[in-house]
This record gives C-alpha cells, sequence and structure tokens, in this order.
C-alpha cells in the first residue's frame, strides 16, 4: 500500500476541513475556550494534542488486535495518560511558563473527547500508518481553531500577538480601549461559533 | 401628510421590480410603513389575531413615552456639568440643556445608523421586509449608558448586540434577550474603565460649542449606588434630587418623575403590562426592605427602587413584549423574581453596584421555561377538570 494513497490522503487531510473535530463535530470545546485566551499557549496546546493524537493512534492500532474488547478504555487511558504525563513533563522542564499558563488543561488532555473519539473510532479499526495520519489530520485540523480563536483573542484582548505589542501606541493615545470581554471564556464561544458560522457558510453542503 | 404620501407614491416605481433603485427596496419600504399604516392585513383565514394597531405603531408609542426621560436626561447632563464646574449660579436653562443635547444627540446618532444600517442589510440579503425592531432599542441604547462612553465603544456594542443578540436568532420578536440590555451589558463587560470605572464617566467633562464648561480631568462623582458600594453609609444627595434626577447616572435612568410619566402613557395605552411592572417594584421594594430589616444595606426599600436603573428597567425593559414573560401568572413570577435578583446583586456583590441590567437579562433567559412551567400546569389543570366529569 502506498504511503499516501488515496484512503490516507483523506485520513490525514479530511480533519483539517469538511471533518474538522471543532468546528463540524464540536467536540473538544472546553479546552477551546479554557487556553485561548493568548496565541502561545493555543498553539502549545495544539501541538500537544496533536503529538499525542498522533502517537495514541498509532500504539493503539499496533496493539489494537490484542486488546480484549470488555477493558479496552481502560488499555486507551493507561496509553493516553502515559503520553499525556511525557508531554507534561517535557513542557515543565522546557517551557515553563507556558506550562505554568496551561496549567490543569495539559492534563486534561485525556479527557479530550477528540483523542478517546478517534481511538474509539479509527484506531481500533485500522492499520497503524492511517490510524498515525489520522492522529495528525485531527490534532492539526484542532490546532488551526485553538490557533484561530487566540489569535482574535489575543489581538483584541490585549492588543498583542505571542506577547509582541501588535496595535500601535498611537490608537491607546487617542482612546482605543483593550475589549476586557475577549479575554473572558464567553466571548470565545462566540467566536468559535463565528468561525463555525464562516465555515458553514463556506461548506454549504454541511448545513 | 397629502404631500408625504405623493412623494411616496411618485418614488414607489423606483424601487418596484425593475426600477433603477430597486437594490433599495427594503429601505423604501421600511420608511414607507413608518410613516403610513399599511393597508394590507394577515388574511382572513387561519389564526391571525387581528389588531388595529401593528408593530410598528406600538414601537412610535414606546419611543413616545422615552422622551420625558430622554429630554429630562439632556437636562441633567447639563446641570450635572455646570454642578461640577461649580457654575450653578451662573448656568441658564437653555443653556445647560443645549449642552446636554449636544453631548447626547451623537450617541443617539451612532446607535441609530449601526443598528438601523445592520438591520437594512440583513433584510436586504435575506429578501425580507424590514423589522421594526430597532426603533425603541435604537433610542434607548444611549440612554442607559454614561454621558462619556466614547462613540466608536457605542458603535461596537450596537452593532455586537444586534447582530448577536438579535439578528442570529432571526430578528425582531425572535431575539430572548433584550437587545438594549445586551449592548449595555458589551459595554459593562468588555470596557469596565469606559462604564464605571473611577467614577469619572458620570459627569462630562468638556465643554462643547461654546456651551457647558471644563470640568478638572480629576473630578469625579459617584453615583449614588457607587458611593453605597464603596462603603458609605449615608448618600450625599437629598432624597428629592433623586426623585428627581439630579444626580449623576446613565443619560436616562435618572429622574423618577420623568420616567412615571412615561409609565403612564405606556399603562393607558396598553402597551406594557402593568402585571410586569408593578410585580418588579414589588419584588426589588420587599427585598430591599428585607437587607434594609437584616442591615446589610444601609438603603431601605424606597430608595432601592429609586436609585439607579430600577425604575428605567422595571418600566422599559423588563415589559418588552418579546423576552419578558407571555403568560399572565408568568409575568408575576418574572417581575417578582427581577425585583429580587437586583437588589441582590447591588447588595451582596460589591464588584456590580447596579444590577438591574443583570437581573432583567438574567430573567429573560427564565422567561420561557417560566411560560412552559405556566402552560403545561394550565393543560394538565384542564384535563384533571376534563376527566373528573
Amino acid at each position: 500500500m502506498a504511503l499516501l494513497s488515496k484512503a490516507n490522503q483523506e485520513a490525514l487531510v479530511g480533519p483539517l476541513n469538511l471533518n474538522n473535530p471543532v468546528v463540524v463535530q464540536v467536540l473538544g470545546i472546553c479546552s477551546a475556550l479554557a487556553v485561548t485566551a493568548q496565541l502561545e499557549p493555543a498553539i502549545v496546546m495544539g501541538l500537544s494534542v496533536t503529538i499525542i493524537t498522533a502517537f495514541s493512534n498509532l500504539i493503539i492500532s499496533i496493539i489494537r488486535n490484542t486488546i480484549p474488547n470488555r477493558i479496552r478504555i481502560i488499555v486507551q487511558l493507561v496509553v493516553v495518560a502515559a503520553l499525556v504525563t511525557i508531554v507534561s513533563q517535557v513542557l515543565k522542564a522546557f517551557a515553563y511558563d507556558v506550562s505554568v499558563q496551561l496549567s490543569v488543561y495539559v492534563g486534561l488532555i485525556i479527557t479530550n473527547c477528540i483523542l478517546m473519539g478517534r481511538l474509539e473510532a479509527f484506531a481500533m479499526m485500522n492499520k497503524p500508518w492511517p490510524s498515525f495520519l489520522d492522529g495528525i489530520g485531527n490534532g492539526i485540523g484542532y490546532a488551526i481553531i485553538l490557533i484561530i480563536v487566540g489569535f482574535v483573542r489575543e489581538l483584541l484582548g490585549a492588543g498583542t500577538l505571542l506577547g509582541f505589542q501588535v496595535i500601535p501606541q498611537w490608537c491607546y493615545d487617542h482612546g482605543y480601549v483593550n475589549n476586557g470581554m475577549m479575554t473572558m471564556p464567553a466571548m470565545s464561544l462566540i467566536i468559535v461559533g463565528c468561525v463555525i458560522w464562516a465555515h458553514r457558510a463556506y461548506n454549504k453542503d454541511l448545513v | 401628510m397629502n404631500s408625504l404620501r405623493k412623494f411616496f407614491d411618485n418614488i414607489k416605481p423606483n424601487f418596484q421590480e425593475g426600477g433603477k433603485l430597486h437594490a433599495f427596496r427594503s429601505l423604501y419600504d421600511g420608511f414607507e410603513t413608518f410613516a403610513f399604516v399599511p393597508n394590507t392585513t394577515a388574511g382572513r383565514c387561519g389564526t391571525h389575531v387581528h389588531d388595529a394597531i401593528d408593530s410598528k405603531r406600538i414601537m412610535s408609542l414606546v419611543v413616545i413615552a422615552l422622551v420625558p426621560a430622554l429630554l429630562f436626561g439632556m437636562y441633567n447632563v447639563g446641570y450635572q456639568n455646570a454642578l461640577a464646574a461649580g457654575q450653578l449660579d451662573n448656568a441658564t436653562f437653555w443653556g445647560m440643556f443645549g449642552f446636554g443635547l449636544l453631548a447626547v444627540l451623537p450617541k443617539i446618532i451612532v446607535s441609530y445608523i449601526v443598528g438601523l444600517g445592520i438591520e437594512f442589510t440583513v433584510a436586504q440579503w435575506k429578501n425580507e421586509e424590514i423589522h421594526e425592531g430597532f426603533l425603541v432599542s435604537g433610542i434607548i441604547i444611549p440612554m442607559i449608558v454614561p454621558v462619556n462612553t466614547p462613540l466608536w465603544m457605542l458603535a461596537i456594542a450596537t452593532a455586537f448586540a444586534v447582530i448577536f443578540a438579535k439578528e442570529i436568532f432571526g430578528g425582531t420578536g425572535m431575539n430572548i434577550f433584550n437587545v438594549a440590555l445586551i449592548t449595555r451589558a458589551f459595554l459593562f463587560f468588555s470596557y469596565p474603565s469606559s462604564m464605571t470605572g473611577d467614577d469619572t464617566v458620570w459627569v462630562a467633562q468638556n465643554a462643547i460649542w461654546g456651551l457647558g464648561y471644563d470640568v478638572p480631568d480629576t473630578f469625579s462623582a459617584a453615583t449614588p449606588l457607587g458611593e453605597i458600594a464603596a462603603g458609605a453609609t449615608t448618600l450625599s444627595t437629598s432624597f428629592c434630587d433623586q426623585v428627581c434626577g439630579f444626580i449623576p447616572g446613565s443619560i436616562g435612568e435618572t429622574s423618577v418623575v420623568a420616567i412615571a410619566i412615561g409609565a403612564c402613557l405606556l399603562l393607558c395605552t396598553g402597551v406594557a403590562s402593568w402585571k410586569t411592572m408593578l410585580s418588579v417594584f414589588v419584588g426589588g421594594a420587599c427585598t430591599g426592605w428585607m437587607y434594609n430589616a437584616l442591615g446589610l444595606s444601609p438603603l431601605d426599600a424606597c430608595q432601592h427602587i429609586v436609585l439607579g436603573g430600577f425604575c428605567f428597567g422595571a418600566v422599559f425593559m423588563a415589559t418588552d413584549p418579546v423576552t419578558s414573560a407571555r403568560t399572565e401568572g408568568g409575568k408575576w413570577i418574572y417581575g417578582l423574581l427581577i425585583g429580587f435578583v437586583a437588589v441582590t446583586v447591588r447588595v451582596l456583590n460589591p464588584g456590580y453596584p447596579e444590577g438591574m441590567m443583570l437581573a432583567i437579562l438574567l430573567m429573560n433567559l427564565f422567561a420561557p421555561l417560566i411560560d412552559y412551567c405556566f402552560v403545561s400546569h394550565n393543560i394538565s389543570k384542564r384535563a384533571k377538570r376534563a376527566i373528573n366529569k
């Protein structure tokens, strides 16, 4: 089987657009609301979820034929928990500030619906390589939305991007004020809603 | 009147199918039906309820009822400015009113242009008639913000409220939240320093076109509720001033007398429900009395009702027929809870000196549930009656 056959391409690219986990399947919303007040944690969170989804998909897919059906959730959770712990420790070691900002949400990746959903729906019945691609695709599909929301929230809520001031001081001197509501989780729900609105307006067959 | 009718008839062909201004047909339609009651009605068959006046006429009545509070608000803006500058003895009535007019008019214009602009665009886009709901929201929005709110903030908040509180629910008559209050809530949570911060927002500080006076930047005046939230036990303004409305506050909310005139008009014409209005006052008074008796609040029941936006909210916002409870019994529950929540927020949460906005929005959310309970209770009661026979 070719490494990037039609089916594999679909597993990788589908979740980026027409089968996006956040805006189409509406999964993983909680963390999308919680960590997107700034762009940097949003990017790190997106990357972490991508890595964990990809490798847990890969591992579960490799051992899928040996997992007894009755305890498969426990097995999946053990694998995910191990990966989450690794990522969390790596973040603590190399990106301490971001890991403090993300606080419990790195640990809570273990309960991310996207992860369990992909394991149950894809990795349990597909070969390792397509499962790996599917994990990467879903992780990136999740990360894209996080980055869009984080971009809007940090730009309008703090006037910065990745910590650098983007809105010029001139605007503040002339009465511009940062929008405090953008830093609240309520507003990110509205932004996710707007993204879904735009996405469905563009892809009419999803409505 | 006849010349206006002729004018409309003359320009009508331009907007009909094939006319050169066909793209603006919703604009024409909106203004024509605003000026003249359309002579088409819903069909005779079916379940339509027929009434002599349509919703545009009801909206116009509410706007007329708001005018006393608005005019007094303009005067009070000038009065507070003169008071802050220490020039009260030199200021004339018309000077103060003119200053207030110049300070408030841009807000009204911005609110109408932004709100109606979005409504007209959406109507055009969806090929629908223009909805008239913004007539009232557009005049209420400038009345419930502090006089120093920058116009760009008002424009953003109005756009947000019209799009997210109204159009996405399906337009006029479909919204679950009061649009004007969503505007205020957006401002309140997005730009807290411009809505309550430092108590410098309540009094206009700069002269406009030679009217009014320049007030030093450091001048600050808290609303009576702000003073209480800051820990004061007595108010710096007299009860008489609070009733008449010579206190700092949002533009249209200060005067109980002016609001009472509007309330009379609404009640006499039957536009607003007296049950909702009365129960809000009863709920607020009982709760205020309770907290006063428990020693949690230095204000007595009477002051709780007079101060802040309580009267304005009770008369013009709680009675909004779209967002309030519609069952007759539900109106009592709805109103009582608004009064209760408003005073409770004031007393128990020092971060929010005024709770009327939050109370009405919260109960807007619960109004359908209240209605549902009353309707299903009625259904089961009648079902029992039928079975027992």
